[in-house]
């Protein structure tokens, strides 16, 4: 093993690659610390190698520095500085790497979109460790299609240096894909066999950058052959340049299909919305009318993009059919651009749709890019919205935005600033790379980076492709219309539990004796001191394990408000109960357990009819009223039954809250200062519950 | 006596962790926390809780700040905090919590204002309530460090 990894060359960052999948190296986004930090304990755990960031603009940047840093990434789906999805489309497309996706929201339509913008697997949360030990699958199955074909074989096989090829590639760590991915290709096609297979860790996985220039030169290649024939072999023939291997031309290839079928399907519902629309042509033209450079900038109308970007397009039947089409969608989408001006509530950068495009410039072109961050955040905030949605993925896409603007058209997609890479494959590069500089030094809002990061050659690859997606999935995001009242069956009514737990704390007074009740309250104080000094010593480990995490600020923040929170906590306790009840949150109690004595047996009953009281409540029925916490049984099944009449009425809530209150804080308050069990009958029915449901599962 | 200590605060804490896991207020994700925490990271359980309460405290306030208006709408901001303390309290085994959750967003997502306001008193409820039980729990654990640090001359 060791000699293997000295083998291993390159290997030198990280040592364990050779023994694949230990050692593989995560990149975790995810901005709830407490998820990222369970995340990032259960892959150490799995033996991998983690980075954390919460944010996924740093996620970004991080990987732009060195794509062959990293193995695999593994991002959450609802962010506030970029959407977990278009995050995944940079990924895939700038540095070709496994993504996989996090959520606590297992809706269809997310995992659909999930997949349909190329991650390789969609997790639910909260995420298990054995769902974790399974990921570098996807790691070996993306390196497929680069490598060889003979590294299938052997791909796994740990004891692999990949000394042959690793060699190479390793030693030019930076990418630059295209040399090194020729000597590789070259050595691998040589050997033929075993040897070449690095671990799929190891190899120091150039991916093949599809610029500007590549991509046009691939568009070209399949226009030439007709898109129904063109087949990678012959692509690749005709395009002609070196170090492309036939699995890129393959893998763009797929991509780009994908993209223009979703182009062709919202084609189709643009056409429709144009006709229904009628016509802004002043605006259109007007926008039309600014010179190419300009629109590359400035990007904003679609009309501008499209004249542009249309007019100096490569001539080829595919692109003459986008383009009719996408004529007719820009004119709808200029004016339902304006429409949806109005109608957003992103209203504040989007003011005067129609006159925003010189304000566009400026803010483009300067750094402030107060319009881009404006924007961000409330596209972020909104980010359910469709518009909103659509007006981030917008940002994201390309010129062939032309086209995803027609295909967004449906949800008024307010196309603001993406526009810069429009004209990725009309113009030259030159522009794309005047526009590029301006953008990247863009004081980097999620929107700012990305027209960099478009412009940026990498990304520009596959502009088809995001706009594809983008159309895609304005239409679903966001609309969680299902049902979850499967999710109201709730295992148990919190009406037990806190009755139990009063009975507990019951049971746990008599039996420390006053002495450790007393003892009890001074622990919060003498526990204190550890408790803080536990949390003193969380700090460092948190800045180690956040160490990655670019936000300094984060860091601080978190840890300060750690010990305060600590402080906190145990301050609060040492009051008694009411302290913690009387916090703005502790409202809830209005749900106060109703069957305090009854436990036993009405457990049964509670457990049924929690279900259907717990969702009328939801449904805004007023007055279903958790039985007293005297625990009238009568009271209590009269009102459940009661319930069922009101499970779906939906009256305003009230009084709800007073009635419960009281009760529980005097329970509380019974609980705390408490000599004798003056609730000696639920003591006894709950310590006898407690005692024997507790001792058998001890 | 103290020599019972020990024991004592073992089975107070089993006990607290059986009744827990029964009321089905944690579940088994709670548990790989606890397996999570070794000589490397040996306070991880209660790091996480407390990153766990700080957050959720936020974000309840949040929520509740975005019910009382009178003219809230914006089921989609809502949903975006509901959604972090879904995550947040399905990562540490809150399991009633999150069961909670999606109760409300069922109600968010049928934009019934009043559903979500009574499942989020249903929400700070229960956060209350595992709060307090989850610092008794820290806090025997510590008495439970701290029984240990003691020796007596003989072994129980």
């Amino acid at each position: 093993m060791t000699m293997e990894e000295k083998l291993g060359g390159s290997n030198g960052e990280d040592g364990g690659r050779d023994r694949f999948p230990i050692g593989m190296r995560v990149l975790a986004v995810d901005d709830d610390p407490i998820c990222l930090k369970v995340l990032e304990n259960l892959l150490r755990k799995c033996q991998y190698h983690v980075t954390t960031t919460n944010q996924a603009i740093t996620a970004l940047k991080m990987l732009r520095e060195n794509r062959n840093r990293y193995d695999l990434v593994i991002s959450d789906v609802n962010m506030p500085d970029m959407d977990g999805f278009k995050l995944l489309e940079l990924v895939g497309l700038e540095m070709d790497l496994p993504v996989i996706m996090l959520s606590a929201h297992s809706d269809t339509k997310l995992v659909m979109k999930g997949i349909t913008h190329g991650a390789c697997d969609y997790l639910l949360k909260p995420v298990r460790i054995e769902e974790l030990k399974n990921i570098w699958q996807h790691v070996v199955r993306k390196k497929k299609p680069d490598s060889k074909d003979q590294i299938n074989a052997s791909n796994q096989d740990k004891s692999r240096g990949g000394t042959g090829e690793t060699g190479p590639t390793s030693s030019s760590s930076d990418q630059k894909v295209s040399k090194k991915r020729k000597d590789q290709s070259e050595d691998e096609d040589e050997e033929g066999d075993d040897n070449g297979h690095e671990d799929p860790s190891t190899q120091k996985k150039s991916r093949v950058v599809w610029s500007v220039e590549l991509h046009r030169k691939f568009v070209s290649a399949v226009n030439q052959l007709g898109l129904e024939k063109a087949v990678p072999k012959k692509i690749l023939d005709l395009m002609n340049v070196d170090g492309l291997t036939r699995e890129n031309v393959a893998s763009h290839l797929q991509k780009y299909r994908l993209y223009l079928k979703r182009l062709s399907s919202v084609a189709t519902q643009q056409a429709n919305m144009v006709a229904a629309l009628g016509s802004k042509d002043p605006s259109y033209l007007r926008m039309g009318s600014l010179d190419g450079f300009g629109d590359f900038r400035t990007l904003t109308g679609p009309g501008r993009i499209s004249s542009a970007s249309l007019s100096s397009y490569q001539p080829g039947g595919l692109f003459g059919r986008l383009n009719s089409s996408a004529a007719l969608s820009l004119r709808g989408i200029s004016s339902g651009v304006i429409q949806s001006g109005h109608s957003q509530t992103l209203n504040n950068p989007i003011n005067g749709f129609g006159k925003i495009q010189p304000a566009v410039v400026p803010a483009n072109q300067n750094q402030n890019g107060t319009l881009f961050q404006g924007i961000p955040t409330s596209i972020n905030q909104l980010s359910q919205n469709k518009p909103t949605n659509h007006f981030g993925e917008f940002n994201r896409c390309n010129d062939p935005n032309a086209f995803g603007v027609a295909t967004n058209f449906q949800d008024a997609r307010v196309m603001v600033g993406g526009s810069s890479n429009t004209l990725p494959v009309s113009s030259g590069n030159p522009l794309l790379l005047q526009s590029n500089t301006q953008q990247t030094q863009h004081s980097g809002g999620a929107f700012g980076n990305q027209p960099s990061s478009l412009g940026v050659t990498s990304l520009n690859q596959e502009p088809f492709d995001m706009n594809v997606r983008g159309s895609s999935n304005f239409l679903d995001h966001g609309r969680c219309s299902e049902n979850w009242q499967s999710a109201v069956q709730l295992s148990s009514f919190p009406s037990n539990a806190l009755s139990a737990s009063e009975t507990f704390s019951h049971e746990q007074l008599p039996s420390n004796n006053l002495q450790e009740s007393i003892s009890w309250t001074s622990s919060h104080l003498s526990g204190s001191p550890l408790d803080l000094s536990s949390s003193m010593a969380n700090p460092a480990n948190l800045e180690d394990s956040r160490g990655n995490i670019s936000q300094v600020g984060l860091n601080n923040n978190v840890i300060q408000n750690i010990d305060y929170t600590t402080k906190q906590q145990w301050g609060d306790s040492r009051h008694d109960y009411n302290g913690n009840m009387n916090n703005s949150f502790s409202r809830g109690d209005s749900l106060v357990p109703a069957s305090g004595p009854m436990m036993d047996q009405s457990n049964v009953i509670s457990d049924k009819m929690n279900d259907v009281s717990l969702f009328s409540q939801f449904s805004g029925d007023s007055t279903y009223v958790v039985p007293h916490l005297d625990g009238e049984k009568s009271a209590f099944d009269t009102k459940s039954r009661s319930n069922d009449d009101f499970l779906f009425e939906t009256k305003p809530q009230n009084g709800f809250n007073q009635n419960s209150f009281e009760p529980l804080e005097n329970i509380m308050m019974s609980m705390i200062k408490s000599d004798q069990n003056n609730e000696t009958p639920l003591m006894d029915g709950e310590f006898g519950f407690d005692a024997y449901s507790l001792g058998s599962c001890i | 006596m103290l020599g019972l200590a020990a024991d004592r605060l073992r089975a107070d804490m089993n006990r607290l962790l059986s009744f827990l896991f029964h009321q089905g207020i944690l579940d088994e994700q709670f548990l790989q926390l606890q397996q999570l925490q070794d000589e490397t990271s040996p306070n991880f359980v209660s790091e996480v809780v407390n990153i766990y309460f700080h957050e959720s405290e936020k974000l309840l306030r949040n929520l509740r700040s975005l019910l009382v208006d009178r003219e809230f709408s914006d089921y989609n901001k809502m949903g975006i905090h509901l959604n972090q303390f879904m995550g947040s309290s399905s990562s540490i085994g809150a399991k009633r919590i999150r069961n909670v959750c999606l109760a409300f967003r069922a109600a968010s997502d049928q934009n019934n204002r009043a559903g979500c306001l009574s499942a989020l008193e249903v929400l700070e409820h229960e956060y209350c309530f595992l709060k307090n039980k989850l610092h008794e729990l820290f806090q025997i654990q510590q008495q439970r460090v701290l029984a240990a640090g003691v020796r007596y001359p003989m072994q129980h």
